[in-house]
C-alpha cells in the first residue's frame, strides 16, 4: 500500500524502531526513510556518528542506535521530516516524542492537543510539554509531547485544536 | 551591435551557475531573465530541499537563489544581470534578441547557454477551462510569492514530487486538501507522501479526473476509478466540494529558442517531451550554443546547478578563457551527477539520457 498511499505498514515502522530497551534508555533517533532517494543531510548532519556517512547519496540512512544521543540535529535537517526522536526514559507509562512541526499557530506549552497516527487519524490526546524553535533549526520546530506508551508505534503527528 | 562573451537565458538555478563557472573562468557574462526575480523555480520553494548538501540540500529553496547570488556578486565585474528582460529569438548568425523592460535590443554574443527551464503540463477533462483549475506551479507562485490565498479548499491531481509539495505548502498556508489523487501510485518521494498523509489528506491511486463542475468557476471536481485501459470505472465516483483544481501532472523542456536556433531536437517522454541532442560538455548541435538545467529534461535543482557548473566551464573554454582547475572540476561535476541519477528512483530518467546519448552520459 506505500506506494499507493503514502502510509508504510506496521511492520515497515517497526524495522525502523530501536529496541524497547534502548528507548528506555533515553532519547534516541527514529528515521522513517524507506526508499532510496538522492539526499543525505541526515548523515552530514549528525555530529555523533551515530548516523553513517552515505557512500552514495542514493543510500539508506543506517543509524547505530547505541550512538545515537538524541540531541535531535537531524530532526530538523531531513527535508522530507522523516526523523523524530523518542525517549521511554522518563516513565513507565508513557513516551516522550519530539516531532517536526512546520504549522502555524504552533501549540503552547502544556495545551493538550490532538495525538494522530501515521494515516492523520486522532488515536490520542497528548500533552506538549516543550516548543524548541530555534535558529539553527530554519522554520522547522521541534515539538516534544509525552504520549501514552501504548501510542508507541502508532503516534506521528499532532493536531492543534483551535 | 552590443557584443559580449557569453549571453545566459534563464536565472534558475541552472543559468546562475552557469554564470559562475563562466565569469570564474574570465568570461565576461550577460544573463536575461524574463521575471522581475532572480532565481527561477527556486523563489517559491519554501520547503527545505532533498539532495545532496554539495548543493544546499535541507536548505529552503528560495534561501539557495541567494547563496548563488552572492557567490556570483564576487565576480560582478564580469556580470550583468537584467531582470524583465524575455530573449525572443536566437537566429542563424547568432544574434538574439531581448525585450527588456519593453525596449527591443539585439546583441551578439561569442556563445550561449540557454537555460529556459521547463513549462507545466495540463491534461483534458470536462471543465479544465473554468476559472479555478491551475497549474501548481501557479498556485505556488500565489502562495509563496505574492502571498495571495489561492482557494479554500482545493484537489491536487497528481503525486510527483511537486504536487505533494505544494499539497504540503498549501495546507500551510491555511488552503484545506480534500485528496491527492494520481493515475496510477505515487511518483514523488514516499517521505513528502507519508507526511501529508499523517496530516489526514488521503493519497488515491488509480483514480482520475472526471469532471469540473461548476457556474463560473470550479465548484465541484469529480474524480473517478480508471481500469488498466485508462477507462473511467462507471459507479467509482467520488465528488468534491471544491473552489479549486490544481495540476501537477509533468513538465515540459522549454526548447523553443533552441528550435529556432536550428538545434536539433528530440521528443523522448521520459525526459518530458522535446529536449535537445547534446554532448557530455552540454553543447548542443549549434556549437556556439549549450544548456543547462532542467531544457535538458525535468530533473532536480541539484542536477540544474551541476549541469550549469559544466555547461559554464566548457562554453568559457570555448572562447580561451579556461578555468585553472577546469580538468578537476569538470570530472567532480559528472561524478556528481551521475550520483544524483544513480539511485533507484532515477529509473526512468536513466532511460531518457540512455536513448538520447546512446553509450555517452
Ligand atoms: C514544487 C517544486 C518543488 C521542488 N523541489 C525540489 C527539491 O526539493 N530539490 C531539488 O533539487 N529540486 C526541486 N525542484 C526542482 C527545481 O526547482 C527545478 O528542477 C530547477 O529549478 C530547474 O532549474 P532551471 O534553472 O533549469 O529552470 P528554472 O528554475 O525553471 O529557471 C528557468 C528560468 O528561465 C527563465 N526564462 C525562461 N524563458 C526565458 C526567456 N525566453 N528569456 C529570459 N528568461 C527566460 C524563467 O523565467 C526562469 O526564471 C522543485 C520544483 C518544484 C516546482
Amino acid at each position: 500500500m506505500f506506494d499507493y498511499n503514502g502510509v508504510p505498514s506496521k511492520e515497515m515502522v517497526s524495522s525502523v524502531f530501536p529496541s524497547e530497551e534502548r528507548i528506555n534508555k533515553g532519547p534516541v533517533a527514529v528515521i522513517e526513510c524507506y526508499k532510496e532517494i538522492p539526499c543525505n543531510p541526515c548523515a552530514t548532519s549528525c555530529k555523533v556518528g551515530a548516523i553513517k556517512p552515505f557512500d552514495d547519496i542514493n543510500d539508506l540512512p543506517d543509524i547505530n542506535h547505541e550512538a545515537c544521543t538524541g540531541c535531535s540535529v537531524c530532526v530538523s535537517a531531513c527535508p522530507g521530516l522523516a526523523i523524530m526522536v523518542i525517549d521511554g526514559s522518563k516513565s513507565d507509562e508513557s513516551i516522550v516524542f519530539r516531532i517536526p512541526y512546520e504549522f502555524s499557530p504552533l501549540p503552547q506549552e502544556n495545551e493538550i492537543v490532538d495525538g494522530l497516527d501515521r494515516f492523520g487519524k486522532k488515536i490520542c490526546e497528548v500533552i506538549v510539554l516543550r516548543v524548541q524553535n530555534l535558529p539553527y533549526q530554519d522554520k522547522t520546530p521541534i515539538i516534544h509531547v509525552e504520549v501514552a506508551r501504548e501510542f508507541l508505534y502508532d503516534f506521528r503527528n499532532i493536531k492543534v485544536v483551535k | 551591435m552590443k557584443t559580449t562573451d557569453i549571453v545566459i537565458v534563464g536565472g534558475g538555478p541552472a543559468g546562475l551557475t552557469a554564470a559562475i563557472s563562466a565569469a570564474s573562468s574570465g568570461a565576461e557574462v550577460t544573463i536575461f531573465e524574463r521575471s522581475p526575480q532572480i532565481g527561477g523555480q527556486l523563489i517559491k520553494q519554501t520547503h527545505m530541499f532533498f539532495g545532496s548538501e554539495k548543493q544546499y540540500a535541507s536548505h529552503r529553496g528560495f534561501r539557495i537563489a541567494d547563496y548563488l547570488l552572492d557567490e556570483l556578486n564576487k565576480y560582478k565585474d564580469k556580470v550583468k544581470i537584467y531582470k524583465n528582460a524575455t530573449v525572443l529569438g536566437i537566429y542563424e548568425d547568432g544574434v538574439i534578441t531581448v525585450d527588456l523592460d519593453g525596449e527591443y535590443i539585439k546583441m551578439l554574443p561569442k556563445r550561449i547557454i540557454v537555460a529556459t527551464g521547463a513549462n507545466e503540463k495540463i491534461i483534458p477533462f470536462p471543465g479544465n477551462d473554468l476559472p479555478g483549475v491551475y497549474g501548481a506551479g501557479a498556485v505556488q507562485t500565489l502562495m509563496n510569492v505574492y502571498g495571495v490565498k489561492p482557494a479554500d479548499k482545493v484537489l491536487m491531481v497528481g503525486a510527483g514530487n511537486i504536487g505533494l509539495i505544494v499539497s504540503y505548502q498549501l495546507m500551510q498556508a491555511g488552503v484545506e486538501v480534500a485528496a491527492i489523487i494520481t493515475d496510477l501510485f505515487i511518483t514523488g518521494y514516499h517521505v513528502h507522501a507519508s507526511k501529508i498523509a499523517r496530516m489526514g489528506v488521503p493519497i488515491l491511486s488509480g483514480y482520475t479526473v472526471k469532471e469540473i463542475v461548476g457556474e463560473e468557476q470550479v465548484e465541484k471536481a469529480i474524480i473517478a476509478k480508471i481500469d488498466k485501459q485508462w477507462n473511467i470505472i462507471e459507479g467509482t465516483d467520488i465528488e468534491y466540494d471544491v473552489d479549486a483544481v490544481c495540476l501537477s501532472v509533468g513538465l515540459s523542456p522549454l526548447v523553443e529558442l533552441l528550435g529556432q536556433a536550428n538545434c536539433e531536437l528530440r521528443f523522448i517522454s521520459e525526459l518530458g517531451g522535446y529536449v535537445p541532442i547534446r554532448n557530455l560538455d552540454y553543447r548542443t548541435t549549434n556549437e556556439n550554443i549549450f544548456v543547462a538545467g532542467d531544457i535538458t529534461g525535468i530533473e532536480e535543482a541539484s542536477s540544474a546547478m551541476v549541469e550549469g557548473y559544466i555547461a559554464g566551464l566548457t562554453a568559457a573554454k570555448d572562447i580561451a578563457c579556461i578555468h585553472d582547475d577546469y580538468e578537476n572540476k569538470i570530472s567532480d561535476y559528472r561524478n556528481q551527477l551521475d550520483g544524483l541519477r544513480s539511485g533507484p528512483h532515477s529509473g526512468r530518467l536513466r532511460q531518457g539520457i540512455e536513448k538520447l546519448m546512446g553509450g555517452n552520459k
